[in-house]
């Protein structure tokens, strides 16, 4: 399967030939566990078990759930509080569910920006990097309607606002909008399409894991050099790899491990810190909270979403050039999924010939200004549609356009990179000197 | 870079929470309750108590529609003994919907709901209301303050000032803790109004602090035993990785060319 060479598997006792030579699922499980991986992963190259992790929680724990929980707008608040207070264990539950979403973003999130500073969406990892993207994309889908089911006043106001999202698509935006719903409004059927289509979207995201793993075990796992490992024979492949069984698999489960007694912490001591209030108010239609704001993993996105209003030049020339057709909603929207379809496009848009972040002087505070900015919009997000907030918004959302169609593209011209070291193995003797010397720790670090 | 990486992740979690909005802006007074901190729990008298005040008082127009009335026995809650519940339960009449009419409470019934329209639920009402919100909206103070629900409740029952307007034919009362300052509710505690059985003070600001935690229950009635389960959850994993971090470097020392022992 992978193209780096690796030994084969080779079955070793009667009963694993007789099924080797019927289906080969063993050969699958070997090839899997001890592929050849980069010997000098940092610590960003956790997080993909840690969302592994998260998937099978939220799964199991959403399973459990859905046998307990009524998707009827009469019903659907009683059933929650019906878990939290008589279905055995059901407070810790729901607790690990609603918190387990924070868990899958903020890991979704470090390993994104993990593949941003790496250049691991480069060639020939596009295709990987793309259905990564796709699966964030189903992640918020699947988040945003698991938040409207407890059918609180966060949950009823947040669905109408996000799915008013459609119906600013000119022309076709309000059938859409109505054929979404199953109706004028968020009402009952809004409420069982979600939790049918809540139920779903993560086996589809399973599958689509699978491919995004199947992907880059083809191409092999990028490293914090980006220096690809060498194939022209296995001698010189071992020098540079490691097989990810026991090697990453101890080493992930480690992480794995301190992440989550984070996480139980925050479940045990603190399971409602992360969530709105209003959420425990029972939907009302007449009643419209004085802030409607989503969930956190959702806030620089909704910045971006409410920071382009009628004022702004940018949105005004759409508004002219379109004979109106783009009014600014619609340009908030296509801003929206535009900040999201840039990252998609990253492969394309840097044209630097070096991939790791590492030996790129000017990248480098570019990346961090991304970071930043990205906290920054988080936290616009949450703050009402006012001075001086609107006017940092608008800032904070150029700069990522800035970053994706302008700073990358131009870097990879205007930019010196520092030299790399050859092979992966120099690289990690470096830190790890074969005679046995002093490491470089702060570098080992990195 | 892990460290920047990491510190990104604290900052997220502490951005995460911004629970502007309910609450709004009055002054809530940061009150001491018992079942603050990871170590909190409930102190069974104070809830009794705080029972006590919701029967006599808030229950004339509020209900806990969503609240058992057999979970009064419960353990990390009130606690009361069975025939006390029974009896507690008898107080109140249910619709019963077999009937088609009201009848004496079971202690499988829950309590009533609201009888007047205008006063909300307070099943949840110590979860529905934030106390804190800073700094600049970032709700980072309740990571070390709580999300101030139950402080919420008892500034409001606390704060008011005693003056009164008419508007539109309908009387609002000046209270410090609540958005806007002028709240519909009349203040419903006078010092010495409840007699509690133990002699506890019985002053509007005792009284308010003990209903105030009796709802804290209502809304989080498993908050006992969800900690000590995150104790156990959290010890666990602390061995567990302490484990797994000795046999990472026993495993990777040959490869990073290290004595098991210096590594």
């Amino acid at each position: 399967m992978a193209g780096i060479p690796h030994d084969s598997y080779e079955p070793s006792t009667r009963a694993e030939s007789w099924l080797h030579r019927r289906l080969p699922v063993l050969s699958l499980v070997y090839d899997t566990l001890m592929i050849p991986t980069p010997k000098n992963l940092n610590w960003m190259w956790i997080w993909g078990i840690v969302l592994s992790f998260c998937l099978g929680l939220q799964i199991v724990t959403g399973i459990v759930l859905a046998m307990h929980y009524t998707p009827h707008v009469d019903l659907a608040f009683a059933s929650i509080e019906h878990i939290m207070r008589n279905v055995n264990a059901g407070h810790m539950i729901r607790y690990a569910h609603m918190n387990g979403a924070a868990l899958f973003f903020i890991a979704v999130y470090a390993h994104i920006f993990r593949g941003l500073y790496y250049g691991s969406y480069k060639e020939p990892r596009e295709v990987t990097w793309i259905i990564g993207i796709l699966i964030f994309v189903l992640m918020m889908g699947t988040a945003f309607m698991g938040y409207v089911l407890p059918w609180g006043q966060m949950s009823f106001w947040g669905a109408t606002v996000i799915t008013g999202l459609f119906g600013a698509i000119p022309f076709i935006g309000e059938p859409i909008q109505t054929w979404l719903l199953g109706g004028p409004a968020v009402e009952n059927a809004t409420l069982n399409r979600f939790f049918s289509l809540h139920y779903l979207l993560p086996f589809i995201i399973a599958g689509l894991v699978v491919v995004h793993i199947w992907a880059f075990h083809t191409t092999g796992n990028s490293n914090p050099t980006g220096v690809e490992v060498r194939r022209g024979s296995q001698e010189e492949a071992r020098k540079d790899t490691v097989s990810f069984w026991p090697y990453y698999i101890v080493k992930d489960l480690f992480a794995l491990a301190v992440i989550l007694a984070l996480f139980f912490a925050i479940v045990g001591f603190m399971p409602n810190y992360l969530g709105h209030p209003d959420n425990y108010i029972e939907a009302n239609p007449l009643v419209t909270p004085a802030h409607i704001v989503p969930e956190w993993y959702f806030l620089p996105f909704y910045a971006i979403l409410r920071a382009f209003t009628g004022e702004v030049w940018v949105v005004q020339l759409a508004s002219l050039l379109t004979g109106g057709i783009i009014d600014a909603k619609f340009f908030g929207v296509l801003a929206m999924f535009g900040s999201i379809a840039v990252m998609a496009l990253a492969p394309w848009l840097d044209t630097s010939s070096v991939r790791s972040g590492r030996y790129r002087p000017m990248f480098k505070w570019w990346f961090w200004l991304l970071v930043i900015d990205f906290f920054v919009l988080m936290w616009l997000g949450a703050q009402p549609a006012e001075e001086p907030y609107a006017t940092f918004a608008l800032i904070a959302s150029a700069f990522w356009f800035f970053y994706f169609l302008i700073i990358l593209p131009l870097l990879g011209v205007i930019e010196k990179p520092l030299p790399r070291p050859d092979t992966i193995e120099k690289d990690f003797d470096e830190h790890y000197p074969p005679d046995g010397g002093a490491p470089t720790r702060n570098v080992a670090a990195e | 870079m892990i460290g920047k990486f990491t510190l990104s992740a604290i900052v997220a979690f502490g951005l995460a929470a911004p629970a502007i909005g309910a609450g709004g802006d009055g002054h809530v007074e940061d009150f001491e309750f018992s079942f603050e901190g990871p170590f909190g729990t409930y102190d069974q008298m104070q809830l009794q108590r705080g029972l006590k005040v919701y029967t006599e008082v808030c229950a004339a127009c509020h209900g806990l529609q969503y609240v058992p009335l057999r979970t009064l026995g419960d353990e990390g809650g009130p606690h009361l003994p069975e025939e006390q519940v029974r009896a507690y339960a008898e107080f109140w009449e249910v619709f019963d919907e077999e009937l088609d009419d009201f009848r004496t409470a079971k202690p499988q019934d829950h309590f009533p709901g609201s009888g007047d329209e205008n006063a909300p639920d307070l099943s949840l009402m110590a979860k529905a209301r934030a106390g804190f919100h800073g700094p600049y909206g970032l709700g980072i103070s309740q990571f070390f303050r709580g999300m101030g629900g139950p402080e919420y409740i008892a500034s409001l029952l606390s704060g008011y000032t005693g003056e009164e307007k008419e508007e539109a034919g309908s009387f609002f009362y000046e209270n410090t803790a609540f958005s806007g300052g002028w709240i519909s509710m009349a203040p419903p505690l006078d010092d010495g109004l409840v007699e509690f059985d133990d002699d506890s003070p019985n002053d509007v600001r005792a009284m308010s602090q003990d209903v105030a935690a009796f709802l804290m229950w209502t809304a989080e009635p498993k908050l006992n035993s969800r900690k000590e389960d995150g104790f156990v959850a959290v010890l666990f994993l602390i061995v567990l990785s302490v484990l797994l971090y000795l046999s990472n470097k026993r495993l990777w020392s040959p490869i990073k060319r290290r004595g098991a022992d210096d590594a």
